[in-house]
This record gives C-alpha cells, sequence and structure tokens, in this order.
C-alpha cells in the first residue's frame, strides 16, 4: 500500500455517485417504455373475476396514472432512504426480496467464479506450456467452441447427461422436492449446486485460458526466459514456476473485471434449473411487468459489476506494483 | 488495443504469422461463413413444413426418417431447427448493423467534437456498467419484446467495444503526418476522409460487424428461452430449447442437442471468420 488506494478510492467513489443516478434515469426511462400493462399482467388468468373498477383501484394504488417525471421523482427520494418500492410478483418489499435471493444467487456465481478460475487458468498454462503441439490446438478449440456456446444449453446438456442419463445429481432447484428449505443441510444442498455451477462457468471459462496462455507464451519467448533456459531451466519448470507467477496476476485482474458477466449468464442457468436466486426473480420481473423489482435488481447488478471492476483494479496494483509507480508520477 | 512494446516486440505472444497465411485464412473462413449464412437464410425457401404435428410421431428419437427426431408434439426437429436458424440469422445481421452504424456514429462523433467525446464516454459508462445480459433484458423489456425487442437489445449494448476501436483508429489516423500533409496541401475534409480515414476504417467496421453477429444470435436465443424474445408463433431456438425441457426429463436428448448445435455452429463459424477479419485488419496483429 504505497498511498495509492485511498485516491483509487476516492476516484471511484465520485465516479459511483454520478453513475448510480444517471443509470437509475436511464433504467427507469427504459422501465416507463414498456408496453406491457402491469396491472393485466398482475391480473393475469383471473381475468374473468377482476373488474374494471377494481383494475382502476389497483391502478391507483401503485400510482400508475401520475407523469412518469413524478413517479420517478418519488422512486428517487424513496430510494435515497433506501425503499425501493414494492415488488407486484412477490407482493414484497423489493429490498426484502433481493436480500432474500441474494445468497442463492451469490452462491451460484461465487462457485462459478472459482470453478472458472481455475479452469481457465489451469488450460491456459497447460496450452502455453505446449504451445504449437496437440494439447495446445485440444484447448484453444475449446475455448472457441465455449465461446459460442450459450451456457444454458450446455445445462440443457448437462441435465439431459448427469441427471436424466445417468441419475447421478439432481436436475433442478436448490433443495430436495419435499422439503422446508430451512432444514436442509449443506450436504444435501450441494448435490443441486454442481451442474448450474457448471453453466455458469462456461461463460467465464474461455476468455481466462486465451488471455493466461497469451501472457505464459510472452513470458516464455521472452529474454528472462531465455536466459533462465540457458542455465539449464526445464521448459515445464518454466512455465509452471516463473511463468505462473508471470500469467497469475493478470489472470486474476481480467476475471475479477468479468464477474459480471457470471451474474448475466446466471440469469439464464438459473431459468434452467429453476434455481431460487436473483436471476430467476429478474426473469419472473420482466415476465410480470414488475418495474419496481426489476429496477432493483437491474441496481444491484450494476453495484455487483462496481465492485468487481474496483476489486480488479486494487488486484491489478497489488500483484503489479509498476502499476503503481505509474499512476503516481 | 494490441500491446505491443516500444522496441517492437509483439507482446500478444506468438510470433507473427505471414501475410499470405492470413489472407488465405480470411478466404476460406469467409467461404465457409458467408455459405453457411446463405443456406440458412435460404431455408424459407424450402418445402418445409416446422409447424407441422404428427401425432403418430410423438417424440421419436433421431432415425432416417427423422434425422434430428420429434419433440413431444410430433413436430419434426430437424425442421424446426432449421427455420428458426433463419429467423437468428436475419435477427443477428439486422442486430449487428444497427450496433455497428451506432459504434461507427459515435466514433465520428467523438473524433470532431469533445463534448460529444465526454457524452460518449458516459454513454459508454452506463452500458458497460450492467452484465450484458441484464441490459439486453431491460432494453427488450422497454421494447415490449419480440424481434423488435431482442434487435434494439443487441444493438444497443454491443457498440461500445467497436466504438472505442474506432475512434482509437479515427484518432490515430487524424494525427498522422501524411494527413497533416494533406491538409497542408489543401485538400478537402472530404478527401481526406475518403482517401485516408475510410481505407482504415472499413476494416475495423467488418470485423466489428461479424464479431457482433455471433452475440447477437446467443443473446436472442437467451431471450426466447425465458419468454422475452421472438414472439412464439415464429420458430426460435431458443424457445425451442424452453420447450425441450419437458423432453429432457422424459429422456429426449434430441430436442436439446441439436437445435443448440446449430445455433454454436453459425455463431462458431462467425466467430472465427472475425477474428481472423481483425487480424488482418490491424498489421501489428500476430497470431495468438
Amino acid at each position: 500500500m504505497t498511498g495509492w488506494l485511498l485516491p483509487l478510492l476516492r476516484d471511484r467513489a465520485i465516479r459511483l455517485l454520478w453513475l448510480l443516478p444517471l443509470a437509475s434515469v436511464g433504467l427507469f426511462t427504459l422501465v416507463s417504455l414498456a408496453p406491457i400493462d402491469p396491472v393485466q399482467a398482475y391480473v393475469g388468468a383471473r381475468v374473468a373475476l377482476v373488474g374494471p373498477e377494481q383494475r382502476e383501484a389497483i391502478s391507483a394504488a401503485w400510482g400508475l396514472e401520475a407523469p412518469a417525471y413524478e413517479r420517478f421523482w418519488l422512486w428517487a427520494r424513496n430510494a435515497m432512504s433506501g425503499d425501493l418500492g414494492d415488488s407486484i410478483t412477490f407482493n414484497a418489499p423489493v429490498v426484502q426480496v433481493i436480500a432474500d435471493r441474494f445468497p442463492a444467487s451469490i452462491a451460484l456465481v461465487g462457485a462459478a467464479f472459482i470453478l472458472s478460475f481455475v479452469l481457465g487458468t489451469a488450460l491456459g498454462l497447460i496450452a502455453a506450456a505446449r504451445r504449437g503441439c496437440w494439447p495446445d490446438r485440444i484447448i484453444r478449440g475449446v475455448a472457441v467452441v465455449l465461446a459460442a456456446s450459450p451456457g444454458f444449453w450446455i445445462g440443457l446438456l448437462l441435465i439431459a447427461v448427469f441427471a436424466v442419463g445417468l441419475g447421478w445429481l439432481p436436475p433442478c432447484c436448490a433443495t430436495p422436492p419435499g422439503m422446508i428449505a430451512d432444514e436442509v443441510d449443506l450436504a444435501a444442498r450441494l448435490p443441486h449446486l454442481v451442474l448450474p455451477v457448471i453453466a455458469v462457468s462456461v461463460v467465464g471459462i474461455s476468455p481466462l485460458i486465451l488471455h493466461t496462455r497469451q501472457r505464459l507464451v510472452a513470458f516464455l519467448e521472452s529474454p528472462a526466459a531465455t536466459h533462465l533456459a540457458a542455465h539449464g531451466a526445464r521448459p515445464l519448470w518454466l512455465a509452471f514456476g516463473p511463468g505462473m507467477r508471470h500469467a497469475m496476476g493478470p489472470a486474476i485482474t481480467v476475471h475479477l473485471a468479468g464477474a459480471g458477466e457470471l451474474f448475466g449468464g446466471s440469469v439464464l442457468a438459473e431459468a434452467v434449473f429453476a434455481w431460487p436466486g436473483l436471476g430467476q426473480a429478474t426473469v419472473r420481473a420482466a415476465l410480470g411487468a414488475d418495474a419496481p423489482l426489476l429496477m432493483g435488481i437491474a441496481l444491484a447488478t450494476l453495484i455487483f459489476v462496481f465492485a468487481g471492476n474496483l476489486l480488479a483494479d486494487i488486484a491489478a496494483r497489488l500483484l503489479d506494483p509498476r502499476l503503481g509507480t505509474e499512476a503516481r508520477q | 488495443m494490441t500491446e505491443t512494446a516500444f522496441d517492437g516486440t509483439d507482446m500478444t505472444g506468438a510470433g507473427r504469422t505471414p501475410r499470405g497465411a492470413v489472407r488465405r485464412q480470411l478466404r476460406r473462413r469467409g467461404a465457409v461463413t458467408i455459405g453457411l449464412l446463405a443456406a440458412v437464410l435460404a431455408v424459407p425457401l424450402l418445402p418445409l413444413d416446422p409447424l407441422s404435428v404428427d401425432p403418430f410421431a410423438r417424440g421419436l428419437p433421431p432415425a432416417f426418417a427423422f434425422p434430428f427426431g420429434t419433440d413431444l408434439l410430433g413436430r419434426d426437429v430437424l425442421a424446426r431447427t432449421l427455420a428458426a436458424l433463419a429467423v437468428s440469422a436475419q435477427v443477428g445481421l439486422a442486430a449487428a448493423a444497427v450496433s455497428t452504424a451506432i459504434a461507427l456514429a459515435f466514433a465520428v462523433a467523438a473524433t470532431f467534437s469533445q463534448t460529444a467525446d465526454r457524452i460518449v464516454g458516459v454513454l459508454t459508462e452506463l452500458a458497460l456498467g450492467l452484465p450484458h445480459f441484464v441490459l439486453v433484458l431491460m432494453v427488450a423489456y422497454a421494447a415490449g419484446g419480440g424481434m423488435t425487442g431482442v434487435i434494439l437489445g443487441v444493438a444497443l449494448t454491443h457498440w461500445p467495444r467497436l466504438s472505442r476501436v474506432l475512434r482509437h483508429e479515427a484518432q490515430t489516423v487524424a494525427a498522422a503526418d501524411y494527413v497533416r500533409i494533406s491538409r497542408a496541401l489543401g485538400r478537402s475534409r472530404g478527401w481526406i476522409a475518403r482517401h485516408h480515414m475510410v481505407p482504415h476504417l472499413l476494416p475495423q467496421l467488418v470485423a466489428g460487424f461479424v464479431l457482433i453477429f455471433p452475440h447477437a444470435i446467443l443473446h436472442e436465443a437467451g431471450l426466447s428461452f425465458i419468454g422475452l424474445g421472438i414472439e412464439p408463433h415464429l420458430p426460435s431456438i431458443g424457445i425451442m430449447l424452453a420447450d425441450s425441457l419437458r423432453g429432457l426429463m422424459a429422456g429426449h436428448w434430441w430436442v436439446a442437442l441439436f437445435p443448440g448445435l446449430g445455433l454454436v455452429l453459425l455463431a462458431l463459424a462467425f466467430e472465427m471468420f472475425g477474428e481472423t477479419l481483425r487480424r488482418a485488419a490491424d498489421p501489428r496483429e500476430g497470431v495468438a
């Protein structure tokens, strides 16, 4: 810590201070533009049971008659005191819905973050150490194909193979059927996590493989590596000893900066596996025209992405001391 | 974008490939991609009926009569996959075209005006501030779903990267000696734009367009999968995959495997072609 941390934090705090209000205005505009009638979405199949008077009453209770800017102003004033409104689909405060579903989401995204990091860097290192040979070709091929594959489709294939075909793992949900979520212990939960985590990791593996490989190749072809090789260093030791240290720092930075994309992927993976996290809530909010919840989740993901980028900046400086001095000069 | 040290060492890793090799790869991958695209777009001309239901052929595994099998309603998975890919390709082309146009407009505006540069910078921060799919979903929701929603969702979210590349390129060219000499010789702005800007920007523009396409079709599938994408009466890979969940539980793996495989193949062709285009557009770029 050579005095770069505080200026960095101050800089990012200022950025968040203008980013949040601007994003709120943008997201509110998007949500208000939607042509879906929230009352109609709420009434849904009970259309025969709800008369026009009741529709008007619902509409008035939600304050839908007021013009958009007035509604935004009201929303923004409440948001500043920590109240993001009430979710229509869950019939609960938005903050509470997000808080309830956050643990499931963070378990999924966090595990996928670790898995994709381990797999991505390991494969990248192997590819670079054996560059030009068949392991390199195969790994690069895998990376390119993964980049072009939708994670939720991989999830469907995983269900077909491991849940239906082999019967090893459960195909859905976070807990065994017929049990109350609070009574399930960790051992019973873990099998439910495996397939969704793999499906979410797919998003993060491929860029990491290519990046790690590129960094390690750059090191292995540098004068420093040639020097070590001339002193008798074995190629494999070069790759996994000093080379790995060279490649790991940037890999951590890249992975942290891309953590937000894992959350994006988890929206679809949660839909496939009926995982009770924020992603599933996003889908239900969008289909149910639940504007307050959509706003709340979108802002939560904004903070998530922001935190990932901030951690990436801090990690980059911690792991590469040269960056710190550059910033000071 | 490329990390080249001052002494000319190529930091991207591998050595340079001879230009001839890149050109050959470009021709090969371009032919494959454009051929595939043309084939997929021509599917609606075939006498296929993706909607026809055969009550006596429900949930059949792949066989000679139905190479991709049939779904639980007795629809031919092959016919539906091909028809859905045609829709995917149309959506992908439209979304990539609009997104590329936005990127170009922003890059040009940012090159000529500092205020515009700042505004584009703020818009970039906003567009990159949310996970891609969440923002795509929000825009699609705002547009009321459907094909327009998907196209707008992808188009309004995928311009920042290309815009940044174009802006960098335009600024580099604008500051280059040969442009200053042209200006000193009294060449008009239009002449400079035609003779110096366009030849530099066009290859990046084409590469950017080709590279946005796979994102567009993958996002389309995702949005349609959760019910916010293509209208349900149209064939769509995303809707097929959403329908496949029930079949999967009965062991019908083919209803999920083949539609996804078709989508991956189309995305992969564009991804690889785009990479080669990008490499060909950048003389400093080696083969990574």
